[in-house]
């Protein structure tokens, strides 16, 4: 049977409190995973992982934060992705909403494109097809 | 020279679990320090330990090839003292092994009774997310650490 959205967001939830030490009131829907929730590198390899087990998932590298994309040179210029680095940016994170993004593709502004919500969309997408 | 903090593995199953002992004696010079009038065994050093149990049993399941390096303590939870005399017993789990990390899952026991958990996660850090490079040579697994697990690898590889 599929996962309602609100049972993936309770499940997503407790993910993040396990793993980032936050309280349940703080993982809003629009939390920002760095930003207002503190997620350091390391962090979403934890978070991957304890993915991975909450929902017998497989995660592959690169899909839930596609980091390899930020170190190729055809993709990123002067600190901004590229035309065809934002091409490749959409095309994996289907889960996100890049529309404020697109405007000024910053890279320093990418992590910010993780929102709690980013999560549970990937989620259901994969535990639902 | 080098801080090890376990003495010797009991059991050691490749990719799997490990479990080593350490036994506190007063003749460690920092239970001087902590404290004198009391001393007792610091948490922090019983996260060392943890991670020397669990990150060897996570450098052996790749053979030692990646430089394996504790990356964040997910949960450290000790609930007892431990004094001069005690034998800790560290034991391991790994949780998920990734090319580019590991997670583990730890109990700590004192003489025998469990006393707290210590979950870690390190990383295997040639495959880091920066794709910063690090010098080739293994700095992490010298010989002290293989000589600790030599007497189990050879019952595993029997």
């Amino acid at each position: 049977m599929p996962m309602t959205e609100e049972e993936v967001f309770e499940n997503v939830q407790e993910v993040l409190v396990e793993a980032l030490g936050v309280d349940d009131d703080e993982v809003t829907a629009e939390a920002k995973i760095s930003a207002d929730l503190g997620a350091e590198s390391i962090d979403y390899l934890d978070i991957t992982f304890r993915l991975e087990k909450a929902f017998d998932i497989k995660i592959p590298r690169g899909e839930l934060v596609p980091e390899q994309l930020l170190n190729n040179p055809e993709y990123v210029k002067d600190g901004r992705l590229t035309p065809e680095g934002l091409v490749q940016l959409k095309e994996r994170m289907t889960h996100a909403d890049l529309t404020e993004f697109e405007k000024d593709p910053e890279v320093a502004k990418i992590m910010d494109l993780f929102t709690v919500q980013t999560i549970v969309n990937y989620v259901m997408n994969k535990v639902n097809g | 020279m080098r801080w090890i903090w376990i003495d010797r593995f009991l059991e050691f199953e490749r990719g799997k679990s490990a479990t080593a002992v350490k036994n506190v004696s007063l003749a460690e010079e920092h239970l001087h320090d902590h404290w004198e009038p009391y001393p007792i065994m610091p948490v922090s050093l019983m996260i060392e330990g943890m991670a020397q149990t669990a990150g060897i049993l996570v450098g052996e399941a790749r053979g030692f090839r990646e430089k394996v390096i504790l990356a964040k303590v997910a949960k450290a939870e000790i609930n007892d003292l431990v004094t001069p005399g005690d034998q800790i017993t560290y034991r391991a789990e790994i949780e998920t092994i990734s090319p580019e990390a590991a997670s583990t899952r730890g109990t700590v026991l004192r003489n025998g009774e469990p006393i707290g958990e210590i979950n870690l996660l390190f990383s295997h850090i040639d495959q880091n997310l920066a794709g910063t490079e690090f010098p080739e040579e293994n700095f992490v697994f010298t010989g002290q650490f293989e000589r600790l697990i030599a007497p189990l690898l050879e019952s595993v590889d029997d």
